[in-house]
């Protein structure tokens, strides 16, 4: 019997994540800097360290190089750390450590170690911190084999990802946007765990797919909204997985509609959008009815000024031109 | 070289056609213009022609198979050096299914000739969308017959199938009945439904009329086949042909095509002569270079073709080419006929039928045979003044029967 939906935030969804996770698996536990006493930067962790103790959430030093590193030598060591990281522009000191260890050790040693570290980071902007603490790199880490990230964006994937993740034999990177923390819905308290492989189709649409994951999924949808308003039916997928892509929902999807536009809060160069651009136009050309949009965040370091910060990402206004340039309008 | 031989098309209704038989097989020897297979329409069962002298190679499809228009059907080994137009630098035999369908027919050298020229200047690079390049080979549509509509002009899906953006069909028909020679009615008359729905929402008709004096036509065919057993005789039908074709060599806008808006003038005369068909049910197949053919060889045309209808055995280039249509409903008693264009064509001809009745001569009431000729035309390629003309010729070049 399902119990019934209770309000909750995409924060409160994390935490009961990594609740249930430590009360599941004594091998679980929470590492990074301000997840205990202070209750994590983003308040995810808040309460955990009274509920559970310093063994389970762990306060670490400021280095991200040594507590990762700790926690992909955990994870060797057979334990199954959840390492949280503050925001992602903070990774770049762990990247050693996340590109040369926990993406290597499995094929290096022959298969004979694997890393099944969990590390969650913060990465996003729209929170106006600035052009330190407001990147989207996430497509650096899904250029990368031997790790899998993901980018929950909504309440159900940021509760049940987790636990897959966890049991995921290689690292997996969970990119939570920070936008996101504080987005309300209805979560039945017994929702389980989700795959971490595969995209979801969040609205069906016959004229034209827009591509998005994590902080711009409800923004698109948005624009889905409108379009649709307009005589539109735009398809929305949320990737769900950035490694691997699901290219067989992409080109399904693209294949209906014969049109596509990605967005994506990465900056447009070399971005995960330029990726799905180049799937479908290997995989899909022929399907093709116009050129792939896409829309991305301005080629500048992320404005603090609010009114600059939302002019450089990517908003719907933008959404629906490409939409309509897509669309030949 | 090694090149394929595609489904043809047989005309703008056609998506999809049967195998029903290889004629040739692996390894023989075709001549261009030689049938290679029976592909099984909603015209009936149609000998299909190469376009190339060529060896056949290995078969794509197998008999009894269903694809659309543009499905590579069999290998070809093409001989000697690659034919210089577009289609050769792909290495395909029938990159267009239309052009090469034409191609089939006759020496027509304006038409291809400039077809490649274009090709060789890059100027037949058309913008079009992948989606609408590959419906519009699907169905054996040309992009020069296409209006874009997308940006810049961009020919896109919706130009080729204002269907296809929504749902893909389903390419082949595995499941149906068993393929058989013959004439499958209901779907000649969704196919002429097609056929004329669109001549009647996109094409401007102007109509005029004519009566013209048969008597002198009349008595010349009477004594002309006096002699002759029926087998030899002249109809009457063919001495209308044969002015029509004639006199389109004075009016070239009336023989050839709509390309998407633009007037394409047929290489030859190849006037289509409406046939009905037992059951219900219209094709109207060409009859090639009427204009340099005697009464003699258009009858036995005629009466090929007539033959060849009922049977369901027509060939492809037949289906394919003609440039005008002769309509004579002459064995029905109607007095005239206005006939809707068959696109892409821009006029269809009439005859209705010639009957005893009263007409002024040098001042006398007198009886005569009279015929109504009509001409239908498309206004976007031609003015009613060139109309008039070319039905006023039609009826002068039928008061001279001895010199059609």
């Amino acid at each position: 019997m399902s119990a019934e939906p209770i309000e909750t935030t995409y924060r409160e969804a994390v935490r009961e994540a990594i609740r249930d996770a430590i009360q599941r698996d004594p091998r679980v536990f929470l590492m990074g800097e301000d997840v205990g006493r202070y209750g994590g930067c983003y308040a995810v962790s808040k309460g955990l360290y009274d509920e559970f103790g310093p063994e389970r959430i762990r306060d670490t030093p400021l280095s991200e190089s040594g507590f990762t590193g700790a926690g992909i030598g955990a994870a060797m060591g057979g334990m199954r750390p959840i390492v949280e990281i503050m925001t992602v522009n903070f990774s770049l000191l762990a990247l050693d450590q996340i590109v040369n260890n926990a993406a290597t050790i499995r094929h290096m040693s022959g298969g004979q170690l694997n890393v099944p570290v969990v590390i969650r980071m913060a990465c996003g902007a729209g929170r106006q911190l600035a052009a330190q603490h407001s990147h989207s790199l996430e497509s650096w880490y899904a250029s990368i084999p031997g790790i899998k990230v993901v980018a929950p964006a909504t309440l159900e994937d940021a509760r049940g990802m987790l636990w897959t993740a966890l049991e995921d034999p290689d690292p997996v990177l969970i990119f939570e946007h920070v936008m996101l923390y504080n987005r309300t819905g209805r979560l039945s308290p017994d929702t389980g765990p989700v795959p971490i492989e595969g995209a979801a189709v969040r609205r069906a649409g016959d004229d034209l797919t827009l591509i998005t994951y994590g902080g711009s999924l409800y923004k698109t949808l948005e624009a889905a909204e409108t379009l649709a308003a307009e005589g539109v039916s735009a398809e929305v997928i949320d990737l769900r997985s950035l490694r691997p892509l699901d290219d067989a929902a992409i080109m399904a999807s693209v294949g209906k509609t014969h049109r596509a536009v990605i967005v994506d809060e990465g900056w447009r160069t070399g971005s995960l959008a330029a990726e799905v651009s180049a799937r479908i136009m290997e995989q899909a050309f022929w399907d093709l009815d116009a050129p792939v949009g896409r829309v991305c965040s301005a080629e500048v370091p992320i404005p603090y000024p609010k009114h600059l910060e939302d002019a450089a990402l990517p908003q719907v206004p933008a959404i629906l031109a490409a939409a309509k340039a897509a669309l030949g309008r | 070289m090694t090149a394929v031989y595609r489904m043809p098309s047989l005309g703008a209704d056609m998506e999809a056609g049967t195998l029903i038989e290889w004629v040739k097989r692996p390894g023989e020897r075709l001549a261009k213009g030689d049938v290679i297979a029976v592909v099984e329409t909603q015209k009936g069962a149609i000998e299909v022609e190469v376009f190339h002298d060529a060896v056949m190679g290995r078969p794509l499809v197998q008999v009894g198979e269903t694809v659309p228009v543009g499905t590579p059907m069999a290998e070809l080994e093409i001989e000697g050096a690659p034919p210089k137009t577009g289609a050769a630098q792909t290495g395909e035999a029938a990159p267009e299914p239309r052009e090469t369908a034409q191609a089939a027919t006759a020496e027509r050298p304006p038409a291809t000739e400039s077809r490649a020229e274009r090709a060789a200047s890059g100027e037949s690079r058309h913008r079009a969308s992948p989606a609408a390049r590959r419906e519009a080979e699907r169905r054996g549509l040309a992009l020069d017959d296409l209006k874009g509509t997308g940006p810049d002009g961009a020919i896109v899906l919706r130009d080729v199938s204002p269907a296809a953006g929504k749902a893909e069909r389903g390419a082949t028909a595995a499941e149906g009945p068993a393929p058989r020679r013959g004439l499958d009615l209901a779907a000649m008359r969704e196919a002429i439904a097609a056929a004329m729905a669109r001549s009647k929402r996109e094409i401007p008709h102007y109509y005029l009329s004519q009566t013209v004096d048969l008597t002198p036509a009349g008595d010349w065919l009477a004594r002309r086949n006096a002699e002759l057993p029926p087998e030899q005789r002249v109809l009457m039908g063919v001495l209308f042909i044969k002015a029509v074709a004639l006199t389109l060599r004075d009016f070239p806008e009336l023989n050839g095509f709509d390309r998407g808006g633009r007037f394409e003038p047929a290489a030859g005369i190849h006037v289509g002569s409406a046939t009905a068909v037992r059951g219900g049910g219209l094709v109207a197949p060409a009859i090639h270079d009427a204009d340099q053919l005697s009464l003699d060889a258009l009858m036995d045309r005629l009466r090929d073709l007539v033959a060849r209808v009922r049977a369901g055995t027509l060939r492809s280039s037949e289906l394919s080419d003609p440039s005008i249509t002769v309509s004579s409903l002459g064995e029905r008693g109607v007095d005239r006929l206005y006939g809707i264009i068959y696109p892409p064509q821009v006029a269809i001809v009439g005859f209705g039928t010639p009957r005893p009745r009263p007409w002024v001569l040098d001042d006398q009431v007198v009886p005569r045979t009279l015929v109504t000729a009509t001409l239908s035309a498309d206004h976007r390629h031609s003015d009613g003044h060139r109309g008039a003309l070319f039905l006023a010729q039609v009826g002068q070049r039928l008061q001279e029967p001895e010199t059609l």
